[in-house]
């Protein structure tokens, strides 16, 4: 027998499964399933200035720097200032699907690729981003390299205002509609990468970036 | 990971004299039960949110065989393989065998519990291929020789700065840093050339999602992220309880799992991840496979026990149990510590071989009313006590005992016999003053307090006195 039918056999039997409890049971999955029922969520607001100031209070707790522009044409220039602010290369890894904007006119050089070990900085848009959390959810494809987000010291993401969602249940929403399946890999992540493992003292940058700066976009 | 559990009282000791153990047990002590106090108070409706929760994983329990199969054919269909193992041995051989298949050489690890169930590390390197542990905690613990963890989320919540600072300086041959940042950098150094040219990222699953076969990891340093990335191969091993119906299911359990863990609203990343990536993609595994794991979880299921397996790992009842804070978790001899562990420790590796770990409880419900699925674990640890006197595992002297109680108590003559002479022999023993100092009968009960006198008369003839 095999190491499936064996664990599976003895949980049928525990169970009392008979094809008559299987048939309702099955029912009852596929019902789950399709009802998708959300539990309790926490009050957030759902007006677009409350969201976008509820998820700038949340995404400064997990240590998010942030920054604002008017449209998608203002980024680079925003992005350069940081740079230079934080004494960084104006050189970064980007996201191909961000490579159209004028990076050149802001003085940055951007390679358009998954990241390697050597970049420092990394440019990442995001699917949508959480109030609720201060999180941004990348989903991953050929021009959104998940590398991009993760490799490099620092990571700054382009945030669109209209893509701030309240909750994970509404990126969930969103991801079903504009995607129809899952990404291989969605990312939810909030500020930099961390550790307490040494005597539970909280320490920014552990594995990933040491600083995650986001730029909202007011329009597109 | 062979248990020690049945020493439990000789390692007990050993960790309350060990006073570097007890500073490091305290300092985290604060910091744990601190935190999820304040976590919990952002969710309006936090029993509300516990109640779903226990609701959720309990759907999945009633008709987990049906669920599993819901899982596997999402899994499958989005190009993962799905395997099974009954124990810790089969695991390791899953992991082999698909070392070999893929010519694997090196395999980065994420935090896996089942891994320490399976004592994975060593069959890996036996088979050829060299594991390396990538969560800060649980590479420390690897370069001091593969120690054991202590906590399920904290592994090296035993050890001081100091003692890091010596071992990396050691194993690490650099000079010796006191900053914990800068430990930390060293740490990201040495992992980063691992991450980059392991072939095999092996990590557990916090949970798995049955409507779209997915993993959904959670971690905070971002190694989770690695090594589901970076390598070519992806081997997730999980516990066969671990699944949740829905993306919204599962949406609700992250918001209790880390602010019961560690106190965060959300921890830095969550991965939910599903299948293998498409040949236009630049990053992600090639191969994914699931190892669906047994190792005493099947037998548990259907049983007065099956509560247990609603468990979602966070670590908030020995955070908050008065025994694990005293002892830390070396003490309780296996996997899983504190109350979690005393009641997974007997029901996985057998009720004489944990002889003492449901009994390492005061009971006091500390750990039920923190969990956030309910799991009510004094119930549970005095079911355990239950079993171990229906099958006479517990000492002779204490089965006397009990047996001398219940003639004594069932009869009321014998029973105001024992306590007028009980008394009389306490308030000897007193002295004339009002508390004892030394309980000549259990000393170790009053090592640390008096033990208060009587003034001689009992209840009974207090009452007869005064009804005349």
């Amino acid at each position: 027998m095999s190491s499936r039918e064996d664990i599976l056999g003895r949980v049928r039997a525990r169970l009392g499964r008979n094809t008559e409890n299987a048939a309702t049971a099955r029912k009852d999955i596929e019902a789950a399933i399709d009802g998708r029922v959300q539990g309790p969520r926490p009050a957030v607001p759902t007006d677009t200035a409350g969201l976008v100031a509820w998820f700038e209070e949340k995404s400064a707790a997990q240590s998010s720097s942030l920054d604002r522009v008017a449209t998608l044409a203002d980024a680079p220039a925003a992005v350069a200032r940081y740079l230079a602010g934080m004494n960084l290369p104006l050189r970064a890894v980007i996201w191909p699907s961000l490579a159209g904007l004028d990076w050149r006119a802001a003085g940055i050089e951007v390679a358009p690729r998954g990241a390697v070990d050597s970049d420092l900085v990394g440019i990442t848009g995001c699917f949508c981003a959480i109030a609720e959390t201060g999180t941004l959810m990348a989903c991953s494809a050929p021009d959104h390299p998940a590398t991009v987000s993760l490799l490099p010291e620092t990571h700054i993401a382009l945030v669109p205002m209209s893509r701030i969602v309240p909750g994970m249940e509404d990126a969930w929403n969103l991801a079903r509609a504009e995607l129809g399946s899952l990404p291989r890999a969605v990312n939810f992540i909030s500020g930099p990468s961390r550790t307490g493992d040494i005597e539970q003292t909280i320490v920014l940058g552990a594995h990933g970036p040491y600083r995650v700066h986001l730029v909202i976009v007011e329009r597109e | 990971m062979e248990s020690r559990s049945r020493h439990f009282k000789a390692n007990a000791a050993a960790s309350l004299a060990n006073p570097v153990l007890q500073t490091n047990l305290k300092t985290a002590k604060g910091k744990f039960v601190d935190k999820r106090a304040i976590a919990i108070k952002e969710i309006d409706d936090f029993e509300g949110s516990r109640e779903a929760a226990k609701n959720i994983r309990n759907r999945v329990l009633e008709n987990l065989d049906l669920w599993l199969e819901k899982f596997e054919e999402s899994a499958t269909a989005r190009g993962a393989t799905v395997l099974w193992a009954k124990d810790g041995e089969e695991i390791c051989r899953h992991v082999a065998e698909i070392g070999q298949r893929h010519g694997v050489q090196k395999a980065a690890k994420s935090k896996s519990m089942l891994s320490e169930e399976a004592n994975l590390n060593l069959a890996l390197t036996a088979a050829g291929i060299r594991p390396i542990e990538t969560d800060l905690g649980e590479y420390i613990l690897q370069i001091n020789d593969n120690e054991p963890p202590s906590h399920i989320i904290a592994p090296v919540v035993h050890k001081s700065l100091d003692e890091v600072a010596d071992l990396f300086h050691q194993v690490h041959k650099t000079p010796r840093k006191t900053e914990i940042p800068a430990l930390t950098r060293e740490a990201r150094e040495v992992l980063r050339e691992h991450f980059l040219t392991a072939d095999m990222g092996i990590s557990g699953g916090n949970f798995l999602v049955a409507e779209t076969g997915s993993v959904a990891l959670v971690t905070n340093e971002g190694n989770g992220r690695m090594v589901t990335t970076l390598p070519r191969v992806h081997v997730v091993i999980t516990g066969i309880e671990k699944v949740v119906p829905t993306l919204e299911d599962l949406t609700l359990l992250l918001r209790l799992l880390p602010r019961s863990a560690t106190g965060q609203s959300i921890s830095n990343y969550v991965s939910v991840l599903t299948g293998v990536k498409t040949p236009e993609e630049r990053d992600g595994p090639e191969h994914l496979y699931f190892i669906l794991v047994d190792n005493g979880r099947a037998d548990v299921v259907g049983t007065e026990f099956q509560d247990m397996l609603r468990c979602i790992r966070c670590g908030a009842c020995m955070n908050h149990c008065p025994v694990y804070q005293t002892i830390g978790g070396h003490a309780y001899g296996w996997v899983y510590p504190g109350p979690m562990g005393s009641v997974l420790t007997p029901l996985y590796t057998g009720l004489e071989n944990a002889i003492d770990l449901p009994q390492a409880a005061t009971l006091c419900n500390q750990c039920g009313v923190v969990c956030p699925v309910m799991i009510p674990l004094p119930e549970l640890l005095r079911r355990l006590r239950e079993k171990q006197v229906e099958k006479h595992l517990r000492p002779w002297f204490e089965r006397f005992a009990l047996k001398i109680w219940a003639k004594v108590a069932a009869s009321p003559s014998l029973y105001a016999l024992g306590s007028w002479l009980g008394v009389r022999y306490l308030k000897w023993l007193a002295g004339g003053r009002d508390r004892i100092a030394v309980l000549s009968a259990a000393p170790e009960w009053t090592l640390g307090r008096d033990f208060p006198a009587p003034e001689g008369k009992t209840f009974r003839e207090l009452y007869r006195k005064g009804k005349k």
